[in-house]
């Protein structure tokens, strides 16, 4: 055992947590953010992506303790001011998601990808979502989603830009 | 899924990572975690101490000369995929790391981490071996013929740990594997380097542990074209054979490879 501090969603956090215990469990079942789902628990789905210190990782294959000083985002902390990030707004638009279970993970998967690449094309988009599974098999449409949430981060950037 | 029970430290330094290993007989480091702790969680694996070392800054570097790339033991797939130095000077490593796992995946892995575990379907093996690397511990140099010894084993010994690896410079070199369409680990991968002593090829994924393919070098050390490579399979008796595919499928599959990869090089 021992004290985990660590920054979730902009606010600190400091709780005593087995050292065995994995980054997904901490959130989920210590901090109740359980937007953040366990799917496979293998590290093949990606429902679990988070970002820690700004990149995506699958928080089922990484231990609290490791992220003892780092900042996480969880999909709770997206949203900012009662408004969806451009990527939940691109989602809910383009009907990317089903029965949703696998939108927490590609939705963080899908910031990642657009702060790495900001112009997407749909080849590109479907090879960086090697690491996340939709078991509805929706990929069509959570491309079209990426591919419009990249254009509209895109539009907004050179809007502010000019 | 819960791993048994173990301590966790995070090493401060090389020498503090020495002296805590030193101190327990069945510690491990976690150097990125994507396999060990997927092992851990199907109680695979149960070291009593976890070292992190993914931390340290000493190892986390990629610094290039006019001859060599040398790439630090904790630098992570996706620092080596995106390394402005690496992609001038053996893009095909880039390429290599960029074509491990995930996009998360590459954001936690590391090379130290990959060629300690030493998978047989792991990608950096390959390279390491083609390229002629020099892999240096916190005791010595290891040459890449005499590091990997053996399915999940390597010359490393108790207390030694990778600090980092010196890639010589090729004319010219090339990745290409054939991925298994689920668990997209490598069914056969083949890392092809030229350099002025001659042509190496290593193949990984498709035996017990990464190997080179002696005859494939003799022919592509004489003319280094696909073509060179017609009529030449590795012994399939040397091969896995399991439900993805037969071992006189993986020699197939490995010709199939290096002829991609030489075309790969030639770019």
């Amino acid at each position: 055992m021992a004290v985990v501090s660590l920054t979730v969603n902009g606010k600190p956090v400091s709780q005593e947590t087995e050292d065995r215990t994995l980054l997904v469990y901490f959130l989920r079942d210590q901090l109740g953010l359980t937007g953040t789902h366990i799917g496979c628990d293998t590290s093949q789905c990606g429902a679990c992506v988070v970002h820690v210190n700004g990149r995506a990782v699958k928080s089922c294959t990484m231990f609290a303790a490791q992220a003892a000083g780092a900042d996480v985002t969880t999909i709770e902390g997206l949203a900012r001011d009662g408004k969806l990030h451009p990527v939940q707004e691109a989602f809910r638009e383009n009907h990317g998601l089903q029965c949703g279970f696998c939108t927490p993970g590609m939705i963080m998967t899908a910031v990642d990808m657009i702060r790495r690449i900001p112009v997407l094309d749909r080849a590109t988009i479907r090879e960086e979502l090697e690491g996340n599974i939709c078991r509805c098999t929706g990929y069509h449409n959570i491309v079209s989603s990426i591919e419009d949430a990249a254009k509209r981060m895109q539009a907004d950037a050179k809007g502010k830009a000019a | 899924m819960i791993p048994y029970s173990f301590s966790y430290r995070r090493a401060v330094s090389l020498e503090d990572a020495e002296a805590l290993l030193a101190k327990s007989a069945d510690a491990k480091l976690l150097a990125g975690g994507q396999t060990l702790i997927a092992a851990m969680k199907m109680r695979l694996a149960q070291p009593s101490e976890l070292i992190d070392i993914s931390d340290l800054k000493e190892l986390a570097f990629i610094r290039a000369s006019e001859s060599v790339i040398v790439v630090g033991a904790a630098a992570k797939h996706f620092e080596v995929a995106a390394s402005a130095d690496v992609v001038r000077a053996i893009p095909a490593l880039a390429e290599l790391a960029c074509s491990i796992g995930d996009p998360a995946v590459r954001h936690m892995g590391t090379l130290g981490g990959s060629l300690a575990n030493n998978d047989p379907a792991a990608d950096y093996p390959a390279a390491v071996l083609a390229l002629n690397a020099t892999v240096k511990t916190n005791r010595r140099s290891i040459h890449a013929d005499a590091f990997f010894t053996g399915m999940f084993s390597t010359a490393l010994e108790d207390g030694e740990i990778i600090t980092e690896v010196s890639f010589p410079i090729p004319e010219r070199a090339g990745y290409a594997k054939f991925p298994n369409p689920a668990s997209r680990y490598a069914m056969a991968g083949v890392f092809v380097a030229k350099t002025g002593a001659g042509v190496r090829v290593a193949v990984t994924g498709a035996g017990a542990c990464v190997f080179r393919a002696h005859e494939m070098e003799a022919a592509l050390s004489k003319s280094f074209t696909p073509g060179a490579l017609a009529g030449i399979e590795v012994d399939p008796g040397e091969l896995n054979s399991d439900i993805h595919g037969s071992a006189e499928y993986r020699a197939n599959l490995v010709s199939a490879m290096a002829g991609r990869a030489v075309t790969a090089a030639l770019r």
